[in-house]
């Protein structure tokens, strides 16, 4: 049987790839950040993931303002890295799996998710920083990937609560598999920032350190959090968190921490990084 | 269930929410045009005649043309597309920041470095305070 063996909750900042890529991870403004990543590729790379369920969101390279899907699901055998409008990142390419993908998705749509199927899709920094934080410079990715999609550019996204039943659903889903997986589920984006208008670069530490207080110990109370109070509190962009509690839903009640690490800034982002086994 | 717009008493932040999607969806589909290299190309070579190729406002295609970041925001861009202009233009996303809030990019990067804008003071615009919410 397949079963959950870890979450991971990763901001994705493009230009953490973008310092990897251009070989600028030892210099001075880096080197604190990937320093503070090393306790996390190294419980992953002992938790041996056979597959990762990745749920981020896509910045219009994938997917347009054309179609907006609440929540998608990525079925294809293999996703190509996205140009972003600058080439695409040198990382290697993302293998899917696609048995448990559509098992996944029938699964998750019977529960009443009303999944949107990608059989083919680029990916962009949204899922490939994470793999890289957690991964490192690798020839090729030590796992399959699932992508998981979810609308965070048009408001609004789904709520905090619905992240988290979704989650609840993609853990019984798992669970149903018959083929023995360890898999590892990420939450991705995040932590507190905004990219637009006039308070671009807004910053909220205490919402953050609460925050990653309450994915470890008490989840709901995070999920009573409205799309405007994360938008005041943690910046417009920070609303991107209910995604970490899509992935918190799947870990089940209690959780262990395995690591923790939060730094500010990185480049226009507080960015957290959080490991957790279920309990 | 459609709820209150709440949000609008955010300081300097701009929901791109139905009513900016509604009038801005052309103005950021002519943005993710942009991940093409050959219509960066032609961008590049007639702005005036490439923008013209989507049905803008008129205030929308000048926003565009002066690359005013911010006007941008007001008549319906969403960042993550009107960035897409910056990045054919050769700046960052810092450089970017740095113009909508009107601060020299060094002073900019250096609120970043000192952990970021506070919360103190810009959660709420004047006279919309938590109590009066």
């Amino acid at each position: 049987m397949a079963r959950i063996v870890g979450g991971i909750a990763c901001s994705h900042v493009p230009a953490i790839g973008a310092a990897l890529d251009k070989g600028n991870a030892g210099n001075p403004y880096w080197k604190p950040y990937f320093d503070g990543t090393v306790p996390a590729r190294e419980w992953l790379a002992k938790l041996k993931p056979d597959v990762a369920i990745l749920i981020y969101n896509d910045h219009a390279n994938a997917l347009s303002l054309q179609l907006i899907p609440t929540f998608l699901l990525g079925t294809a055998a293999e996703f190509p890295v996205a140009d972003e409008g600058f080439g695409p990142r040198p990382v290697p390419k993302v293998y899917g799996h696609p048995k448990l993908a559509w098992h996944l998705t029938e699964s998750l749509i019977l529960d009443e998710f009303d999944m949107t199927i990608a059989n083919e899709m680029p990916v962009d920094h949204g899922l490939t920083v994470p793999l890289s934080v957690t991964c490192g410079q690798v020839d090729q990715w030590p796992f399959k990937v699932i992508p998981l999609c979810v609308n965070v550019i048009q408001y609004p996204p789904p709520t905090g609560v619905r992240c988290f039943k979704l989650g609840q659903a993609i853990r019984r889903a798992v669970e149903e598999y018959p083929e023995d997986l360890r898999v590892v589920v990420y939450g991705t984006g995040g932590m507190s920032h905004q990219l637009q208008g006039e308070r671009a670069g807004f910053v909220n530490q205490d919402f953050d350190r609460n925050f990653l207080d309450g994915m470890v110990s008490d989840p709901e109370k995070l999920t009573k959090i409205s799309h405007t109070q994360y938008m005041r509190e943690s910046g417009s962009e920070g609303i991107e968190m209910v995604m970490w509690l899509a992935m918190r839903g799947a870990l089940g009640p209690r959780v262990r921490e395995a690591y923790r690490f939060y730094r500010v800034p990185t480049s226009n982002t507080a960015s957290g990084l959080l490991c957790m086994e279920p309990a | 269930m459609s709820a209150p717009r709440d949000y609008e008493s955010i300081p300097g932040t701009y929901v791109y929410d139905a009513e900016r999607g509604r009038v801005g969806y052309h103005l950021n589909m002519f943005c993710m045009s942009l991940n093409d290299p050959e219509n960066r190309k032609a961008f590049k070579a007639d702005e005036s005649a490439y923008l013209d190729r989507f049905p803008l406002t008129p205030e929308q295609k000048e926003a565009v043309l002066k690359r005013d970041w911010l006007g941008m925001l007001k008549v319906g861009g969403n960042i993550y597309y009107t960035i897409k202009i910056a990045f054919c233009d050769g700046l960052t996303f810092q450089d970017v920041a740095g113009m909508m809030c009107s601060m020299p990019k060094e002073d900019y990067a250096k609120m970043m470095m000192d952990g970021g804008r506070t919360p103190e003071g810009n959660m709420f615009k004047p006279g919309a305070s938590p109590e009066k919410k």
